[in-house]
């Protein structure tokens, strides 16, 4: 997608647009043959207004050679433009100000205005509740009406049922296989792993036994002061696993890594079987029999130049066998990766290569297997399959409740609700740092929408097993 | 895309290709051969330096450009005595740093002695030595993720320390070298860590300290090497006193040639790393820093205690390469004792790709220039700055792979790491 938007060139092979052959060498190439496209990150300047952020790129002076800048007309095409397609944005907005399902539209308006008539949606749906899913898959429907084609990248298979005319599978650079709209879940997953692949997680009902987290209290501040986790009580018992759900950006991040070691906490406290984990460092919180999946894979959980070999120790590297004292033991390490490769089914040609290489999917069992390989209390696991294919996420979860069975602590912080309701025995839901509610496994997923969302009023009573663990309602 | 046709409107993945012939030992070696790997890349390096190097001698020679005024008339003057200066200041290069075939002749013939053969490998390993202490000094920084551009400040530190017990300490044979190295490494490691802990603590991002402190430990050299007590009492000129045989390096070889202990001690330093990257948890710890701080924080490591760490070894190694050049070759501090050792050191560790047995080649490579270099100088007349001209070529263009692989159109491989080893750091 992004050579077809002009950011990555072609190595070989051509793009027909309206059955021309075209070449598109900048984004500016790709609007000019009607191409447009709405990142996952939103490239968007937060300080500017909607208008602002619409005009940059193809900003329109009047005046002459005064040159000054048509903020009027910007406005006005933005009114235009979001009447016609139903997408109501205001162009004054400062666009740090809107929600994200806002912005979104802004992206797509930005789009619009440039007239294009292929819109490229790369990965929507991730910072979206369910409702804002809802809208958005509206406002494509509309666009549909419209005449615009629209390309839609997404891995949610609910979604692409729900929304698309065609579906292309693609899977590791190569268009795999097509299907209808009509076709299963299933059928699109195993089209998509390239083997039958089992989407429901069969599991046994939990057989929770005493607690292991307990966080009270926990308040957490950002670099730049704001209260980012405020006042959150958690409790997670061996053999269950509690699900955190909540639209990216609400918190999660920080709770996890506060318990962690990784941010200071600010008040609170963090007990894991009973120790005060608050001020100790991310060392000594992992040696005390804690497990950590971090939710951005890249950045904090694997060193992409180190071999699979080394990045599968590269929490215990200095710990008997793989190291002690002064020495690592590279013939250990090796034996041990060997051991977790075949266990973990990590596709590699060797543990000596570089991770890098490796699928993301591959990536992220890695550090599941990493780990995993040592006895736990408690796991942690933040987004555990963000941008990992179907079958790795299979493979993942179905980990992850053998880990519950052998009686582990597991505290999974998803912003995927599909993955928070198929994995989770309890379901806490973060809104602004704040449990909104703690709620049993069964719960609607409209309900949890809603909790997502903020909203608590229409919400039925707490159910009385989490009553204590039921903050009061936002003010 | 075809439509689907199967009733449920499944169309199953294509039929997988069959796999491609292997291809034949000479294709590969081939296909290898023009794939922009690191080894070709550095080679092809080498040939373009030498290349544009043969321009500037050209240029730079008065006689050879009067030629090119009647260049249409009579090419075959111009290219003639391009030639002829060209290989003329490549040979002296080559025999300077290497070996002269004359003086092997004469060796063989006794005409003169077997000592003027080794006198150019003798020169090559003495320069080279330093080189290596620092290109190490660079090489371990890099692999840590600091850019320590401060080796200059702590070879003056060390060689400081390594003078100043060198003359000052009433120390037996032995002991005297020995102590006087262990100065060295000690205010080495000691101006290394005032960059390490002061990025640890505070942030402060090493390239600027450590340039600022390079400042402060050569104005210190030149106001110490003046003071009483410090300054040789029999000299009128800026030097210090000179240290104590015993605490100097010995000669590996006899009469005129200068080669001494330290390039064994540089070779074991350079053991020494490989060690200490590859098979330490120290090791372990400062690649992961290097490589992605982030992933070696959330792995529990201690990111500040890390920099720390690299900084001291990192100065250490700096220190012995101010030590090799006041126990080694000068004997005695003056302001400039350090001869840009700690500058060259960087360029060296990019030259050897961050890695220590590639620092000791580049060192050597270095070392040889400089070496060949002097009798290109008062053999052909071609001032030694075009040597290091050569050199700043050799790693611009390995610094720039996309460079030699446009001009060589090799095809695209490995060429991020290529880059990343040299970018990493900032």
């Amino acid at each position: 997608m992004n050579v077809l938007y002009g950011l990555l060139q072609p190595d070989e092979g051509e793009i027909l647009v309206d059955g021309a052959a075209r070449q598109i060498r900048s984004p500016r190439d790709a609007i000019n043959a009607g191409i447009g496209m709405v990142h996952q990150h939103f490239m968007l300047v937060p300080v500017f207004t909607v208008a602002e952020n619409v005009m940059l790129g193809d900003e329109r002076v009047r005046g002459g050679l005064l040159g000054l800048l048509d903020r009027g007309r910007a406005r006005r095409d933005v009114r235009e433009v979001s009447q016609r397609y139903g997408l109501a944005v205001d162009p004054d907005a400062t666009v740090e100000d809107l929600p994200v399902g806002v912005q979104q539209r802004v992206e797509i308006v930005k789009a619009l205005i440039r007239e294009v008539d292929l819109l490229i949606l790369d990965e929507p749906t991730a910072v979206l509740t369910p409702q804002e899913t809802d809208d958005l898959l509206a406002v494509m429907r509309g666009l549909k009406a419209a005449g615009k084609s629209i390309v839609f990248i997404t891995h949610k298979l609910k979604e692409v049922k729900a929304i698309a005319d065609r579906i292309t599978v693609v899977r590791r650079g190569r268009v795999v296989g097509t299907a209808a709209p009509t076709a299963s879940e299933d059928e699109l997953a195993s089209l998509m792993v390239g083997r039958a692949v089992h989407l429901v997680l069969d599991k046994e009902p939990a057989q929770p036994a005493g607690t292991v987290l307990e966080v009270s209290g926990l308040t957490v501040f950002d670099e730049r002061g704001q209260r980012v986790v405020d006042g959150v009580d958690l409790q997670v018992r061996a053999g269950e696993v509690l699900g955190v759900a909540g639209v990216q950006g609400n918190g999660q991040t920080e709770l996890v890594e506060a318990i962690m070691g990784l941010r200071p906490v600010a008040a609170g406290s963090v007990r894991v079987a009973g120790q005060d984990l608050a001020g100790r460092t991310t060392k000594q919180i992992l040696r005390s029999g804690v497990g950590y999946v971090p939710e951005d894979r890249s950045v904090d959980g694997v060193v992409k130049d180190f071999t699979v070999a080394e990045n599968l120790v590269l929490d215990i590297y200095d710990r008997p066998p793989y190291g002690s004292g002064m020495v690592i033991r590279p013939e250990e390490i090796a034996r041990n990766a060997r051991e977790r490769i075949t266990e973990f089914d990590v596709r590699t040609s060797s543990h000596e290569s570089t991770l890098g290489t490796l699928s993301g999917g591959n990536q992220q069992k890695v550090i599941v297997a990493r780990e995993m390989s040592r006895p736990l209390k408690l796991f942690v696991a933040a987004q555990p399959t963000r941008g990992v294919d179907v079958g790795s996420t299979e493979f993942i979860h179905r980990r992850i409740v053998r880990e519950r069975d052998i009686g582990t602590a597991v505290l999974l912080v998803s912003s995927e609700l599909d993955e928070v309701l198929s994995l989770a025995d309890r379901i806490a839901v973060m809104y602004r740092g704040q449990i909104l509610a703690t709620v049993p496994a069964d719960t609607p997923r409209e309900r949890i929408g809603l909790l997502m969302a903020g909203i608590t009023e229409d919400a039925p009573p707490p159910p009385t097993e989490d009553a204590a663990m039921t903050p009061a309602d936002a003010p | 895309m075809t439509t689907a046709t199967a009733p449920e409107g499944v169309t199953g993945p294509p039929p997988e290709e069959p796999p491609a012939a292997r291809p034949s030992l000479g294709r590969a070696f081939l296909d290898n051969l023009w794939t922009a790997n690191p080894v070709v890349v550095t080679v092809l390096a080498f040939v373009l330096a030498m290349l544009t190097g043969a321009v500037l001698i050209v240029v730079s020679d008065a006689e050879v450009r009067a030629t090119f005024d009647y260049l249409f008339a009579r090419p075959s003057d111009a290219i003639e005595a391009s030639w002829t200066v060209v290989s003329e200041a490549y040979a002296n290069l080559f025999k300077g740093a290497i070996v002269d075939p004359e003086a092997v002749r004469g060796a063989v013939s006794g005409d003169n002695t077997w000592e003027l053969v080794f006198f150019p490998i003798s020169e090559t390993l003495t320069y080279a030595t330093p080189l290596i202490f620092t290109g190490l000094s660079v090489a371990l920084a890099f692999r840590g993720g600091l850019f320590n551009i401060g080796a200059e400040g702590q070879v003056i530190i060390g060689g400081i320390l390594a003078t100043v017990t060198g003359f000052a300490l009433p120390l037996p044979l032995g002991v005297h070298l020995v102590v006087a190295l262990l100065a060295a490494v000690l205010g080495g490691a000691l101006w290394g860590m005032i960059a390490g802990v002061l990025k640890a603590r505070t942030g402060a991002h090493e390239v600027i300290t450590t340039i600022m402190l390079n400042y402060i430990a050569l104005y210190f050299l030149t106001w110490l090497i003046i003071q009483d007590g410090v300054r040789d009492p029999g000299r009128t000129d800026a030097i210090s006193k000179k240290v104590d045989g015993a605490s100097r390096l010995p000669h590996l070889a006899g009469g005129q040639l200068r080669v001494h202990l330290g390039i064994i001690l540089a070779v074991l330093a350079a053991a020494g790393v490989a060690w200490l990257l590859n098979r330490s948890t120290v090791g372990f710890e400062l690649r992961a820093v290097g490589a992605n701080p982030d992933a070696a924080r959330t792995a529990g490591m201690g990111i500040g205690r890390t920099y720390a760490i690299v900084m001291i070894i990192s100065g250490a190694l700096a220190g012995l390469g101010g030590a090799s050049q006041v126990l080694g070759t000068a004997y005695a501090l003056t302001p400039a004792f350090s001869g840009n050792v700690g500058f060259t050191g960087i360029t060296v560790a990019l030259l050897g790709r961050a890695k220590p047995w590639g620092v000791v080649l580049a060192g050597l490579f270095f070392g040889a220039m400089q070496a060949g270099g002097n009798r290109m100088q008062s053999f052909s007349g071609i001032s030694i700055e075009l040597v290091v001209v050569l050199q700043a070529l050799i790693v611009i263009f390995i610094a720039a792979p996309a460079l030699v692989k446009a001009i060589f159109q090799l095809r695209a491989a490995r060429l991020g790491a290529l880059q990343t080893s040299l970018a990493k750091g900032w």
